[in-house]
């Protein structure tokens, strides 16, 4: 049961309030933020209470999204309320945003009411929703270069138009209806890869956690299908034959996709709703079918001044066709690093001093399968004894790599049926 | 928020609002009101426009009705007389030919809260039940909740819950869903809806129509139920598999619970939900929410309790991602120490020691006390770790090993060589008030193996007129003494000076009287004083670290999957709030030969008034305490940091003892005094405290209490 829901931008504006049971006083909010604001440290805790009032919140697109409940609800129900909630808004508003949610309060305070009564759930199925709203969501998207590169020269269709822009996705629902917005559909496959190497090149840990997501423009979907790999197995108990077999641990549906296909075919059939939607999970831990696509190999020393050397380099092992993007490492320093001078092997990268994360980040927006960078480090750290060098490490690296998925999990087809009156566009990205 | 000013743009708006010409273009009126939401939500008080925004409610365009309703139940608490206004359209509404506008009117018409709308609203209320759009019905049955909550007094037509059963076999699984709540509102006084076997039994056949919500709530409400026999509650567990499996977490756990429940009397099927409920839980771990995965982190841990090996397989997904929040690495530390087993220790050691050098100071304490946790059991490696970790000469890092350190000692005397070796040097680096009791604790325990101590300690009695904190100077106090018993020779000419320092300059009552009662303790001779002091070094019994016997389920069956897991420090199994192990470790061992002589019982709650002070009352059996002598009763009070202020002599009826003790936490902004009597009037002795601060207060009692018992266990 819910009492109060309520948003709050990352500065404390009140962005929207809504009180379903008037059971609580109304200060709620600015009891919320004093407690927010009184904590150091990085994020507040989940649950906070106060005088029998109990906060729960999540933070999302950078804003609270915060509920008031009593001591015994459950969290689970209300975390993944608030986080459904957050992605409707989503859904309806085109992204997530300040900017965004203060332009749609109407429509926000809209789906609040229909989606909660008197601090009960009622629905959050967009199918349902869509029969109610009735406010047009204000799109907040500003006019951006970014469309125009698109447009290859000539009209000519160049390799990067294939792949549909990753802001393509980022509009409200609704306006398809009235604004002739294009009758479209995305599936991403989505892999969060986490892996741990140790100082001896040794792989540590391996997770790769999946996902496959539809978001759907179209207003009224009968039946998609997507094909995935045929030689893709679930668990580890099955057989591996010669071939680059496609294997996963464990793998969740979401519960209107339908399976008849899936033992014999590997066919996902699914009558998809409007907005975004998780069709399937999956996760594949330890054993990984190809090798981690960087390598390390770092070499660090004090130099005759007292700086520490950090000399680093950085392999891909990707094949040369692909390429990683928004390649960011983070090296954590010793404490008290004052400057860092840098050579970097190419003008595009970048490289950082942050003295708050006590870190060095270094970023490489284009880093294409086979090539190797190197990069020099030279930190001034005033009292570097020997000690200070096991502050140096471990280096973090986050990346995004397009058309390549670590598990090898690739969609084959996509096919709507009954074919759609004018032409629908489908877009497959595979990150 | 450009306009916060207020008042100008009330009159603007109101203006704007009542403008004909604005009224008569129906997209400008709708961007009027919409200006006016937007301020409200901003926190601007708009209720001057009450009366304005009634009349913009008389519309068909249905998105400025929604938006004006939001308006109109936000303030008519403050204006029930317009109020009355508003009901006619609403009433109008109900009979609208859409049922989204009826829906729409009847939630508002609830949503005004207003008790003197009450009678005309129930009529609508009524016929909305019987609506044939499952929408309207939905928010009727809900309405009459909130129409119940509004007029606890007034009894709801018992034909009304008839109704509501009876809509218990609606089609639509949201008004089924609806129905469960609105009964379990109204019928709270009577335990709830009824769950007979009927019920439960249909609510467990539509289960599968509802959705994620719905189910949760179902699931919740069927914990009341108590299967007749064993096949039934078997064919109900059998049902539910596939719940418990289910990839939703809310889902899952509220299946979890249910099952806790219902098998409240059979442990083993209870233990073997716990494992099959593993999978989802894991996963939950490993949900792209940050919010998520600390709930299933939090309720992993309540699990644990009952089965510590659950997870040691999978201990790899309880290691820290960088960009994690503190919060989520600390409980995952908090996990890993429970996982720790031969085979796993190392890489578990490994990964842990790469936390202790975190950019966030908290994080990095939470993995050094980790890793002392571990080096109960593994302490050769564990100790190898902490050394290096001195080595950093970082202050935070060096005050947290040394606290490690100390509580190690404590549980695992054998360490103490070691630590004794490592301390040396580390007085340089310490800054905070914590780390340095710590260090004056270990030397005076082992300061006889510290060949170094005494020239530490003479610096800290150097400086003893510029420290601050209260603490360090009791600790410093009782450091010198016990030092002095083994090192007389180098110590002897410090204590002085220190005892001459806090005798005659200490402005601190604390302080001064513990070296008031050290000096007399002096004069009564060494082996008075060696008796006093020298107390137990170790506590072993403490327990190792694996093996801790598994808890039954039914210890946390309760608090599982409500919002009790997730708070702070919930599961903290270690006092935070360091002070000497002897302070704090009280291990409140019920003691089977005492229990017919010591007796607890609260009599009275905490009585909190507009005063600035809370006065306590408990009453504790343990008859032999008068007849303590004072000074043993004294010394064993000052040990826990409470001075006596004076006490009638004994074998005196009534006898009494006065109490106090500061609160000496580092970051409050003013100590809190706790005054106490020990009162005994032949039959029980009672004590009354005085003053804020009721953590502290609670803190106090459970200590004097555990001084009364330890006393009394001597006695008998």
């Amino acid at each position: 049961m819910i009492s109060q829901i309520f948003i709050l931008s990352s500065k404390g504006d009140h962005l929207i309030y809504k009180d379903f049971r008037g059971e609580s006083g109304g200060d709620a909010v600015g009891v919320f933020y004093e407690k927010v604001t009184a904590l150091t440290g990085d994020q507040p805790p989940v649950v906070m209470s106060h005088k029998g009032l109990h906060f729960v919140h999540v933070r999302q697109g950078g804003l609270y999204w915060v509920a008031t409940t009593t001591a015994d609800s459950s969290p689970f129900t209300i975390i993944e309320f608030l986080n459904r909630l957050s992605a409707l808004v989503k859904d309806y508003c085109g992204s997530l945003s300040e900017k965004s949610v203060q332009m749609n309060f109407a429509l926000i305070y809209e789906l609040l009411d229909e989606a909660v009564d008197y601090g009960y759930i009622q629905t959050t199925s967009s199918d349902v929703l869509k029969n109610f709203i009735q406010t047009e969501a204000v799109s907040s998207r500003p006019f951006s270069l970014f469309d125009l590169s698109n447009v290859g020269l000539f009209g000519a269709e160049t390799q990067q138009s294939k792949v549909a822009p990753s802001s393509a996705a980022t509009r409200p629902i609704q306006s398809s209806r009235e604004q002739g917005g294009k009758s479209e559909i995305f599936v991403d496959v989505i892999e969060r890869m986490s892996v741990v190497i140790g100082s001896n090149g040794m792989l540590m840990k391996a997770d790769v956690e999946g996902e496959i997501r539809v978001k759907c423009y179209l207003p009224n979907c009968s039946e998609m299908r997507i094909g995935l790999n045929e030689e893709f197995s679930i668990g580890k108990s099955q057989l591996r034959g010669y071939g680059a077999a496609v294997r996963v641990d464990e793998v969740s549906f979401h519960q209107m996709v339908r399976l008849d296909e899936f033992d014999s075919h590997r066919i996902l059939r699914l009558c998809p709703s409007q907005g975004e939607q998780m069709v399937m999970q999956y996760q594949l831990s330890d054993d990984l079918p190809s090798a981690p696509p960087f390598r390390l190999f770092p070499t660090i020393e004090r130099d005759s001044g007292g700086r520490l050397l950090m000399y680093l380099k950085l392999r891909c092992d990707l094949p040369p066709k692909s390429a990683a993007i928004n390649v960011a490492a983070t090296i954590p320093v010793p404490k008290g690093s004052l400057s860092l001078s840098q050579e970097l092997s190419s003008p595009d990268q970048s490289a950082e001093l942050k003295p708050q994360s006590r870190a060095v980040v270094w970023k490489i927006p284009r880093f294409t399968g086979g090539m190797q960078l190197s990069a020099l480090f030279k930190l001034e750290v005033p009292g570097l004894s020997s000690a200070s060098l096991l502050e140096v490490g471990p280096v973090g690296l986050s990346f995004e790599l397009p058309k390549l998925t670590a598990t090898g999990l690739q969609i084959r087809f996509l096919r709507l049926s009954p074919v759609q009156p004018g032409p629908s566009q489908r877009w497959v990205r595979v990150p | 928020m450009p306009y916060l000013g207020g008042e100008e743009t009330v009159r603007e708006l109101r203006r704007a609002l009542s403008n004909p010409n604005v009224q008569s273009d129906q997209l400008r009126y709708r961007n009027t009101i919409l200006k006016v939401i937007r301020a409200m939500s901003q926190g601007v008080d708009m209720s001057g426009l009450f009366s304005e925004m009634v009349k913009a409610c008389a519309t068909v365009d249905v998105v400025q009705k929604k938006l004006v309703y939001v308006f109109l139940c936000s303030y008519a608490a403050l204006n029930p007389e317009l109020s009355l206004l508003v009901i006619n359209t609403l009433r109008k509404d109900c009979q609208d030919p859409n049922p989204m506008v009826r829906s729409l009117a009847l939630r508002n018409m609830t949503n005004l809260r207003l008790p003197s709308l009450v009678e005309y609203v129930e009529q609508p209320l009524a016929a909305g039940l019987r609506d044939r759009a499952a929408c309207v019905r939905r928010v009727a049955v809900l309405g009459w909740a909130k129409l119940h909550n509004l007029q606890a007094s007034s009894e709801i037509d018992a034909a009304v819950v008839n109704e509501l059963y009876s809509l218990l076999r609606d089609p639509d699984p949201v008004v089924m869903v609806n129905c469960l709540r609105a009964l379990e509102e109204i019928l709270k006084d009577e335990g709830g809806v009824a769950i007979n076997k009927p019920i439960t039994h249909h609510l467990l056949n539509r289960l599968k129509e509802c959705d994620i919500w719905g189910q949760c709530q179902v699931l919740r409400v069927l914990q009341r139920y108590r299967p007749q026999s064993e096949d039934e509650l078997f064919d109900i567990l059998s049902l539910l598999d596939a719940s418990l499996v289910s990839p939703h977490p809310p889902i899952m756990a509220a299946t979890l619970s249910l099952f806790l429940s219902l098998c409240s009397g059979q442990p083993a099927v209870s233990l073997a939900a716990l494992e099959r409920v593993r999978g989802p839980l894991l996963a939950a771990c490993g949900s792209g929410s940050r919010e998520m995965r600390f709930t299933a982190l939090c309720h992993i841990q309540l699990l644990l309790r009952s089965i510590p090996g659950l997870m040691g397989a999978h201990y790899k997904r309880f290691f820290c991602g960088y960009a994690e929040p503190a919060y989520i690495k600390q409980r995952k530390m908090q996990v890993l120490v429970e996982l720790v087993n031969d085979e796993n220790v190392a890489m578990l050691l490994d990964e842990l020691k790469g936390y202790c050098t975190d950019v966030n100071a908290e994080t990095a304490q939470a993995a050094i006390t980790a890793i002392g946790r571990i080096g109960r059991s593994y302490s050769d490696r564990c100790l190898e770790i902490l050394t290096g970790l001195l080595g950093l000469k970082q202050d935070h890092i060096t005050s947290a090993v040394v606290q490690t350190m100390r509580d190690l000692v404590w549980v695992c005397p054998q360490c103490s060589d070691t630590v004794c070796f490592a301390l040396e040097g580390c007085e340089e680096t310490l800054q905070d008030s914590q780390g340095r009791q710590a260090l004056l604790w270990l030397l005076g325990v082992y300061g006889e193996r510290v060949s170094s101590a005494p020239y530490t300690l003479e610096v800290f009695i150097d400086g003893v007129r510029s420290e601050a904190s209260l603490g360090v100077k009791m600790e410093l106090l009782t450091a010198t003494m016990r030092l002095f018993l083994c090192r007389p020779a180098e110590t002897q000419d410090m204590l002085g000076r220190l005892l001459h320092y806090c005798i005659e300059e200490e402005t601190d009552m604390c302080v001064r009287d513990q070296a008031l009662l050290y000096y007399r303790l002096l004069h009564c001779g060494i082996e008075e004083t060696r008796k006093v002091l020298q107390g137990r070094r170790s506590d072993p019994s403490l327990g190792v670290l694996i093996g801790r016997p598994a808890e039954p389920v039914s210890q946390w069956a309760r608090s599982f999957n409500t919002l009790e897991p997730l708070r702070q420090g919930s599961i903290e199994t270690e006092s935070v709030s360091r002070g000497s192990p002897e302070h704090t470790m009280f291990d409140p061992k019920p003691n089977a030969d005492l229990s017919n002589t010591l007796d607890c019982s609260r009599i009275e709650k905490v009585h909190s008034g507009k005063e600035d002070f809370v006065w306590m009352e408990e009453c504790v059996r343990c008859p032999t305490i008068p007849r303590c002598s004072p000074q043993s009763l004294q010394a064993a009070m000052q040990l826990v940091n409470i001075q006596t202020l004076a006490f009638t002599p004994p074998q005196t009826l009534p006898w009494r003892v006065y109490l106090y003790t500061h609160t000496c936490l580092d970051d409050a902004p003013h100590s809190t005094l706790i005054l106490g009597e020990l009162l005994y009037t032949g039959e029980e002795p009672q004590k009354a405290e005085v003053h804020k601060d009721d953590k502290a207060l609670k803190g106090f009692l459970s200590i004097l209490t555990t001084v009364l018992h330890t006393l009394s266990s001597e006695r008998a």
